[in-house]
């Protein structure tokens, strides 16, 4: 075999193994879909983060408008503090509020924006403190326990006061 | 009782002597080195002999693994009502483990066999004694181009191994199952990062692809001249580099994917 065709065939190689990289890149991962070149940081302060991670997104009406970019504790408020970066073209009024919210039954935590009305828009760095914690689910499920044991407990009470425990503690 | 510690001690010595052995012959190939890249023509055609003549057995290699991958994954999701996370899976599976660690070991069978056999027998045939009496090094115009072609030629062949791979699970996950195409790809696309994911496997299969070149070149140029020790080092090479490769992988995914 020639010295030409040689090396016409371990370039059409490496040419291969180059557009196989790009379809790893841009069909199979996340590069291109969200740059993080143009954005701008929002601190949230929220009770509980759940299972908030960080990379997690932030969502605006179902369509993704940033990434959760840090997340720690506050020593003195005993909040959790989370960095936003939200895409620079992407305004919300100074009223809106945050919510941790789950999508789909068993899947990954995001921040959800409600937008509000203010004329005033959020600015680089605002602190947001209207915020609305994660669901956990074993305070959903005391809380639900309490309340129909407390149910339980009023509409029995004058007949048989002692069939209903836990129900006089609410 | 002394016999047992003096066999304690040559052991440890002949480990000892390997490992020095090892190290002799990866600092001659590293001096070798900017030699070979002097005259980019050899490269080029052992990228040719080891590179392009593996890719078939790759690519199919990579296309079945795909196919069996998800067929099997789908029958595991779908119990769970999450048969639409099937192309994550195979991707996040085929770019960190099996792409390098399935690539490098066919890689060793293909082309590490054919290094090892080949620089053997040009020992037996006494070729390289030949080209030390013309003044030729045969460090740098034998081993140092063969040993370069293998570290570039192994991250393409896993790259290609996982698209093919990934190819392979859409057309049966889409296009004979069912799932749907369009969450196929945006789940894949919302899991798998770049530099995590695609990037550690490639610096994994640059680690192998460097592990198997070096150990077929190894056997084949520490082979005894005969017959039988060209073949105890082509099996050799196929077993040593199998064996670190799996255990290279180990480490490296602990190194790399230990923190969330």
């Amino acid at each position: 075999m020639g010295k030409k065709s040689v090396e016409m065939l371990v370039g059409i190689f490496v040419l291969l193994g180059m557009a196989g990289l790009v379809f790893l890149a841009l069909k199979a991962a996340n590069l291109g879909s969200f740059s993080s070149g143009d954005t701008y940081t929002l601190k949230a302060y929220f009770d509980n983060i759940g299972a908030l991670k960080v990379r997690a997104p932030v969502r605006s009406a179902g369509v993704t408008v940033g990434r959760v970019a840090s997340i720690k504790l506050d020593p003195k408020l005993y909040q959790g503090v989370v960095e936003l970066a939200i895409q620079r073209d992407v305004q919300f009024p100074s009223d809106s509020s945050l919510r941790i919210l789950t999508s789909g039954l068993l899947g990954d935590q995001y921040v959800g924006v409600e937008p509000g009305a203010s004329d005033k828009m959020w600015a680089a760095g605002d602190e947001i403190k209207h915020t609305q914690s994660a669901v956990v689910l074993e305070s959903l499920i005391s809380q639900f326990l309490f309340s129909k044991a407390a149910d339980a407990g009023s509409a029995t009470a004058s007949p048989q006061p002692a069939s209903a425990p836990g129900g006089g503690r609410k | 009782m002394t016999a047992m510690i003096s066999a304690v001690g040559r052991r440890t010595l002949e480990i000892l002597r390997i490992l020095g052995h090892h190290a002799t012959f990866f600092v001659e190939i590293l001096r070798a080195c900017p030699a070979a890249l002097r005259r980019p023509y050899l490269v080029i055609a052992q990228i040719h002999a080891i590179g392009n003549r593996s890719l078939v057995i790759i690519l199919a290699s990579g296309l079945s693994v795909g196919f069996v991958l998800a067929l099997q994954m789908y029958y595991a999701l779908v119990t769970y009502g999450a048969s639409e996370s099937l192309g994550l899976i195979v991707n996040l599976s085929l770019t960190r483990e099996l792409g390098p660690v399935v690539t490098a070991l066919l890689f060793a069978g293909r082309a590490g066999t054919s290094l090892t056999a080949e620089i053997g027998l040009m020992k037996a045939g006494e070729q390289l004694a030949a080209m030390d009496m013309m003044a030729v090094d045969p460090r740098s115009r034998v081993l140092a181009p063969r040993f370069l072609a293998g570290i570039v030629s192994m991250p393409i062949l896993a790259i290609l191994f996982s698209s093919i791979g990934i190819l392979g699970a859409y057309v049966v996950a889409v296009l004979l199952i069912g799932v749907d195409a369009g969450n196929f790809w945006s789940i894949m696309q919302s899991g798998v990062d770049v530099r995590r994911d695609i990037g550690n496997g490639i610096v994994k299969s640059i680690v192998f692809g460097f592990i198997c070149t070096f150990i077929a070149l190894y056997q084949g140029y520490e082979a005894d001249a005969t017959p039988e020790g060209v073949a105890h080092g082509t099996t050799r090479t196929v077993v040593i580099a199998s064996l670190g490769v799996l255990m290279m992988d180990f480490v490296l995914t602990a190194l790399m994917f230990s923190t969330p």
